[in-house]
């Protein structure tokens, strides 16, 4: 019985494809049509990520501009974004949602981790696109394995092994400690190091310490590490563990060559908790401008972005960089879909998503550039490095590349 | 005392709504076989999302189902009940990832698991009462996703479990979504019989005589200690069961899924609904799951506050919950209609 409908539900589909293939001058997956593309999205509007909000936000003030300079090839973007909290059944839901019935054309920086995942074989399964999502796992480069999913930002692992080359070049004798969150996240870091520095990670890597999220301090790990004549010293942790282990290793003398995931290198939470002073010389990586850096001020890729916050986000921080975040994965998107041209199918998403070579945007540090193809679903890969100067990160060097 | 009167049903028969649900008469086994045909009907006049939806609504009723029969009942309040829908789930996550049982199995290895927690948890419990309990569950609310990420080798620590995707009986060519209704269904159907089961019993007169009157109870000999701790059982089993149900029907668990909200959202479904009832649980599995999604829809700047204000209406016009406060009515009208007494 239900086999049957669906045999003739997918002959009617195919048979309203076909002929309307004839008549009109696009190609159309879901959600697409001569005049609107829609695509779905999740995002924490509320719980404890609520602070990530705003990168939806800005993606939604983006689009609402973009459509006001008339949309993409003449089509307005219907953007659907739908609050998840931060709690994956309820991700599963939304997206059903607007799978199902909403019917987009493509799920587009969903946020977060464990969000991502709890969706990642049902958009697969239903070869649904998943495209750039907002995490940092490394997760979301296996094409082989998922082919509707791909990431956008650095991964863990990508920035782990730009450390790596950076000190194979500069620190060639180098014994490294590593302390990291004994999570994936934390695996991610180190296995990116050790892939990094490959056949002499064994003898580079001296010392590992985990900690658990549960743990008060990490003060005892730290003092191990020092034990085993370390003298670089990386720090794979989130913002209360990094503050707590910069200012341990001030404290007990130790001078290492310092790297700190660029996770938790806020200039207005890590590196004051931890006293400015016990902070200067660490390194650390970025991709993007910091809004708050004053030598991007007087740029014009500064103004434009400024003056877009303040007509179309008003209420958005500007001091924020998740803000530069958004920006840059709406405008990663509006160049996909340019490059769709009429065919605004799934799979074609998925192949301009892939065919990306050297896009650079406005708001990613000057040299950084997206590229992709079918095997590699890793779009940004560099980073620069950067040191605290006691106020505030300085950028120094070359962008490196971690693949 | 009066005040715990509020919450006691209306019509003074133990159970209120339940009272007619699973009776005796031949009207009210005809009007529940109408019921049981539309729910087998309903899911092939909808498209798969709205099945799926539905699903979810009767998992979130057998939640709040057994916090029913703790609260409602037997009058003890936990805040903690999405702690059992964890353990529930991660039963299921677990022997389903780690040791390939099938989906169906894990289901009473879950009721026996979180059986067996809950009266553990009612052990100490008992010294509580009020808002005491209330504090000792709300603990068991916040250590639950910490808990759940400290033991990573079983639980996937952040990163969670994928489950593997249950597989409909291939002879009635029905899709996934639509047999886990019926999964849920069933699950549901056989929950409510157990609570009526118990609550129009003598175990059911004895948790509420424990709820209104302890002293008066203790001196009837009826051993009060036992039965909160039973009911703290029965009542962590069955939202336990739903929690496995959840995650067998979302085919993923982590920690953040199993916040405290979720069980604010429990209770606050429970007193929507209609605390001490047992068809209340339907009512309060409707307003967890359409509730939130609909105040996103009117207001995605306030939407929490939409779903206060609906709450406030709820509880300004029906005090009694939804089926606590409109079945007395219906029970009346029926008995001025027909010669079968409600009661």
């Amino acid at each position: 019985m239900a086999g049957s409908i669906i045999a003739k539900s997918a002959l009617a589909i195919s048979l309203a494809l076909t002929s309307g293939l004839a008549l009109a001058a696009g190609q159309y997956g879901p959600g697409a049509s001569d005049t609107e593309i829609k695509i779905g999205n999740t995002m924490p509007y509320s719980g404890p990520a609520s602070a990530y909000g705003i990168i939806g936000k800005t993606e939604a003030a983006y689009f609402a501009m973009i459509n006001e300079q008339g949309g993409i090839n003449g089509r307005k973007i219907n953007f659907i974004s739908r609050d998840d909290g931060y709690s994956p059944p309820k991700t599963v839901e939304q997206v059903r949602q607007l799978v199902e019935q909403d019917q987009v054309l493509f799920l587009f920086s969903t946020l977060g981790t464990p969000t991502n995942v709890a969706i990642h074989t049902y958009l697969n399964d239903n070869k649904v696109p998943q495209l750039f999502v907002a995490t940092g796992a490394d997760q979301w480069n296996n094409p082989k394995k998922f082919p509707w999913t791909m990431g956008l930002i650095p991964s863990y692992g990508t920035e782990a092994r730009i450390y790596a080359h950076y000190i194979l070049k500069n620190l060639p004798s180098a014994k490294i400690a590593v302390l990291y969150q004994n999570d994936d996240f934390g695996k991610d870091y180190l296995n990116g190091l050790r892939a990094g520095l490959g056949d002499k990670a064994q003898k580079m890597i001296v010392a590992t310490q985990s900690y658990e999220t549960t743990d008060p301090t990490v003060d005892s790990q730290v003092v191990t590490l020092q034990g085993s004549g370390a003298d670089v010293l990386m720090t794979a942790a989130i913002p209360k563990f990094a503050a707590q282990a910069i200012r341990k290793v001030y404290d007990i003398g130790w001078k290492p060559t310092h790297f700190l995931s660029s996770v938790s290198n806020s200039v207005g939470t890590v590196m004051k908790n931890a006293g400015y002073e016990k902070g200067v010389g660490i390194i650390s990586a970025a991709f993007a401008k910091d809004p708050t850096d004053p030598q991007w001020a007087n740029t014009p890729e500064y103004k434009e972005w400024l003056a877009f916050m303040k007509k179309h986000n008003p209420s958005a921080n500007t001091a924020d960089v998740q803000g530069v975040i958004g920006y840059s994965y709406a405008q990663t998107l509006v160049a996909v879909l340019k490059a769709c041209g009429n065919n605004l199918t799934r799979e074609n998403i998925m192949k301009q998503a892939a065919s990306l070579h050297d896009l650079k945007l406005p708001m990613l540090l000057p040299g950084i550039a997206i590229s992709t193809s079918a095997t590699d679903f890793a779009p940004i890969k560099q980073m620069q490095p950067e040191k605290f100067d006691g106020t505030t990160w300085k950028l120094f060097g070359e962008v490196l590349s971690g693949s | 005392m009066e005040k715990r009167h509020v919450i006691a049903p209306a019509t003074g028969s133990p159970g209120g709504a339940g009272g007619a649900v699973f009776g005796s008469n031949s009207a009210q086994w005809i009007s529940i076989l109408a019921l049981v045909v539309f729910a087998v009907a309903l899911p092939f006049a909808l498209s798969k999302y709205h099945v799926f939806e539905l699903t979810m609504v009767m998992i979130y009723a057998i939640a709040v189902l057994g916090l029913n029969i703790l609260t409602g009942y037997n009058g003890q309040i936990s805040l903690g009940h999405g702690g059992f829908f964890a353990a529930g789930a991660y039963t299921a996550a677990i022997l389903m990832h780690r040791y390939g049982v099938p989906y169906w199995a894990t289901l009473p290895a879950a009721a026996l698991i979180c059986f067996v927690l809950g009266v553990l948890f009612g052990l100490p419990a008992l010294r509580f009462e009020g808002p005491y309990l209330a504090l000792v569950t709300l603990a068991m609310a916040l250590a639950t996703p910490q808990l759940l990420k400290y033991f990573d080798t079983w639980t996937g620590g952040q990163q969670g479990i994928n489950l593997p995707k249950p597989v409909p009986p291939h002879w009635l060519e029905i899709d996934r979504d639509r047999w886990l209704y019926f999964v849920a269904l069933m699950a549901l159907l056989i929950a409510i019989r157990i609570a009526a089961n118990i609550l129009h019993g003598r175990t059911g007169r004895a948790l509420i005589a424990t709820r209104d009157q302890p002293i008066a109870a203790v001196a009837m000999g009826i051993p009060t200690a036992r039965y909160k701790t039973i009911a703290f059982g029965t009542s962590t089993l069955f939202t336990g069961v739903a929690g496995a149900l959840a995650a067998i029907v979302i085919g993923y668990v982590s920690p953040e899924g199993y916040s405290l909200f979720l069980s604010v959202s429990f209770l606050v479904g429970s007193a929507i609904g209609g605390i001490a009832t047992i068809g209340g649980a339907i009512v309060g599995g409707l307003f967890i799951e359409f509730v939130p999604n609909l105040a996103n829809d009117i207001s995605d700047a306030a939407p929490w506050a939409i779903y206060g204000l609906a709450m406030l209406l709820f509880m300004y016009t029906m005090p009694r919950g939804a089926v606590g406060t409109v079945w007395p009515w219906i029970g009346k009208a029926l008995m001025r209609m027909g010669p079968h007494k409600i009661e």
